[in-house]
């Protein structure tokens, strides 16, 4: 998009309005799914202990009551207890929020015709994109210390230090977890990964083989540890009972948290969806039937690509979904339970299922679908760039589509 | 000043900003490790300075700061890895010395370790 | 300003401003957590420098071990042992004065060492527009399993260099990970809760 831009303008006003609205685009999907996430959980949780839910903002189904919490919590007085630190205690929610959305920043939500040079639609296109969103999905639990330590309240730094030990303890599961699906499509470009996909559902890596399912579950599982969701929310819920690491905070503050954890709840859906259930590929080719493909014309190629974004964000809100109806049925565990479960079952498990999954691709290397279908030729030459002019004196370039050389932190073209 | 600020953002920079900045971090780690009186804000500075020789490491193996023969290559990104993983281990383990230290002395103050002296 | 801004340039001058603003930061703060919290801001940013430079396989590393682990692991130090007594602690003032006096002196030598080899002033414009963007991870991983993919194809003006192919880095991978393991068990041996004999 920029490139586009800045034939029309000078380049560094078409790089940061490239740059504003690949950032518009990405806080306006948070903000909105947040908002449809509570409203979500609340009429989920309200339909499993038999009753109704928000009802009358917004209609019958009461879809705008996320709006009018939020314009509450907006008026809430402004407090900040008496010993917290000033500035440590402001910067916190702003901390955790903006790691769970930096976790946007390399996550594609269509994907790339490499041979047309088309990019894929990520706000950046890292070519180690999975193991950046793990590693910034990690940097949230320094929003979380920085408040229970600010909060100058010791039930508050309890509650924070329990919930950094347990982030911190399942981030090596969740890893482990995501090292099959890596392994199988032989690269960390999460938009390689979605491709390698393509087709049937029969592509899926989850149904690669009896590995990789029983991998999703794990992840599944670490994932919600992860995020502090569902029968893991000692930090948030035993905290009803005594103190959070949130007590202390009211109003905006405290929104800026829960919009941190909707959205990396939504982040980690995406990142299952992508991995293991078929990004942007449905279960069925529609778009190719449709004839939304590449060699059609760029418009149908970006109706295509748009189908692909509506089916990627669907899993991830059914992914989402799915830990909304644990929360409500599980009953919650205490910190040793916690600790335990990622120790002692969820480790060894992930270890197990590396293992049995390098053994599998070792043995049958190009099949599909627990070894019965095979991988379709187009996803072979998916690790080739585009036919270049090769220059003498290039280094291999393994997977790296040519894109444009200026390093440049903004976006690149669409 | 002005003329090398705009000189600055006009042309590529080089492995010289990239080791100036390194050397600006390692500096900055040697004066914490000397003045600090906290033991933990000694560790603070044992990790700005081997965070200023990664910068090194990784500004001489860069494609895009120095193309020619004597660039590190991979190498260069190579053992900045290893520095990561080994700066890792050893604040884990410099971290169970000062949390011992605490647990007998009750004290993370420095200037306080001194039975071993004279 | 006549010339079009080179956006890599102006991307490093902000990422290098903010590690060393940070970096001058956790010298001269006195608060041990808001030490931790400049000190995470300033490795941050030191990640956004490697992935400049084109290092985007390390920059993740970097993020995800140096900030993600090791940091968290000094925060849990810092709330461990931050009574009240020990959570501002100054420092003698005379200590400070040699201590930026060498550090001046320091600053003073490496600085214009660093500008004083021509070939580390940077890539003319031309050259460094026509550069291709390689990916790292898998030469990488390569690498520590022992074959050098990077060296296959040599850069262009690799004909005076006269050394040796360098040889792979599989023997470190193994002896960082015997390492790890050692370090691993080590620290909670050494940090273990005690039985006090009363």
């Amino acid at each position: 998009m920029a490139i586009f831009l800045s034939n029309y303008m000078w380049s560094w006003l078409a790089y940061t309005i490239a740059a504003l609205v690949h950032v518009v685009l990405i806080l306006n999907l948070v903000a909105i799914s947040a908002l449809v996430f509570i409203w979500l959980e609340r009429k989920i949780s309200g339909r499993i202990q038999d009753r109704l839910g928000p009802t009358r903002v917004g209609g019958k189904f009461g879809w705008l009551q996320t709006l009018a919490d939020g314009l509450k919590l907006l008026t809430k007085e402004d407090l900040r207890p008496e010993g917290a630190d000033g500035m440590l205690f402001r910067l916190a929610p702003y901390v955790s929020f903006a790691a769970s959305m930096a976790s946007y920043i390399a996550i594609p939500f269509a994907g790339g015709a490499y041979l047309l040079g088309a990019a894929p639609w990520a706000a950046q296109h890292i070519n180690v994109g999975v193991f950046f969103v793990l590693a910034v999905l990690g940097l949230e639990v320094f929003g979380t210390i920085l408040a229970g330590y600010s909060s100058a309240s010791k039930w508050s730094l309890f509650g924070a230090m329990r919930e950094a030990a347990q982030v911190v303890s399942y981030e090596v599961p969740l890893g482990m977890c995501v090292i099959p699906a890596v392994l199988i499509a032989g690269s960390m470009d999460l938009s390689l990964l979605g491709d390698r996909q393509a087709g049937l559902f029969t592509n899926w890596l989850i149904f690669h083989d009896p590995f990789t399912f029983i991998a999703f579950w794990v992840y599944f599982t670490c994932a919600t540890a992860s995020v502090n969701r569902a029968p893991f929310d000692l930090a948030e819920a035993e905290s009803e009972l005594v103190a959070g690491f949130h007590t202390e905070y009211s109003g905006l503050r405290w929104s800026f948290f829960f919009m941190a954890e909707y959205g990396s709840m939504l982040s980690v859906s995406l990142l299952a969806s992508i991995l293991f259930l078929g990004a942007w590929h449905g279960p069925l080719p529609i778009a190719d039937w449709l004839g939304l493909t590449a060699e059609h014309g760029r418009i149908a190629m970006n109706a295509g690509k748009l189908l692909g974004l509506v089916n990627l964000l669907l899993k991830a809100v059914v992914g989402v979904s799915v830990m909304i109806w644990v929360r409500w049925t599980l009953p919650r565990l205490r910190i040793d339970q916690v600790i335990t479960t990622c120790l002692k079952y969820c480790t060894p498990l992930a270890a197990v299922m590396l293992l049995g999954a390098t053994v599998w691709q070792y043995q049958f290397p190009g099949r599909n679908f627990f070894g019965l279908t095979n991988v379709p030729q187009a996803v072979f030459s998916l690790s080739e760039g585009p036919p270049q002019a090769a220059k003498s004196g290039n280094p291999v370039t393994k997977g790296a589509p040519v894109a444009k050389v200026e390093k440049s932190k903004m976006g690149e073209g669409a | 000043m002005i003329l090398l600020f705009a000189n600055l953002l006009t042309e590529p920079v080089g492995v010289a900003h990239y080791v100036t900045v390194g050397a600006i971090l390692f500096t900055c780690g040697l004066l914490c490790m000397a003045t600090k009186r906290n033991a933990l804000g000694v560790l603070m500075g044992i990790e700005l300075v081997l965070n200023g020789a990664n910068l090194n490491l990784i500004a001489f193996g860069s494609p895009y700061l120095r193309n020619d023969a004597y660039s590190l290559g991979l190498d260069g990104q190579l053992m900045a890895l290893f520095v990561i993983v080994l700066a890792a281990a050893e604040a884990a383990v410099a971290l169970a010395i000062v949390l011992n230290f605490y647990n007998n002395h009750d004290s993370i103050d420095v200037d306080r370790a001194d039975q071993l002296q004279g | 300003m006549g010339e079009t801004i080179y956006w890599p340039s102006f991307f490093f001058l902000l990422c290098a401003t903010l590690a060393c603003a940070f970096a001058v930061a956790v010298l001269l703060a006195t608060n041990i957590v808001r030490m931790a919290f400049y000190l995470v801001l300033s490795l941050s940013a030191t990640a956004g420098l490697f992935f400049l430079a084109g290092a985007d396989f390390v920059g993740a590393m970097q993020l995800m071990i140096y900030v993600g682990g090791t940091l968290v692991l000094l925060i849990f130090g810092v709330m461990l042992t931050s009574q009240e007594r020990f959570v501002e602690m100054k420092t003698w003032s005379g200590d400070w004065v040699f201590a930026f006096l060498i550090g001046g002196m320091l600053l003073m030598i490496l600085i214009p060492a660093a500008f004083s080899v021509p070939q580390w002033g940077g890539l003319k414009l031309a050259d460094s527009e026509s550069m291709v963007v390689q990916d790292t991870a898998t030469p990488l991983g390569m690498g520590l399993l022992g074959a050098r993919v990077d060296q296959l194809v040599e850069p262009p003006d690799r004909q005076e260099h006269s050394g040796p192919l360098q040889p792979g880095y599989l023997l470190l991978f193994e002896i960082s990970s015997v390492h790890l393991l050692v370090v691993l068990v080590g620290a909670a041996y050494l940090a273990r809760a005690k039985h006090k004999k009363s």
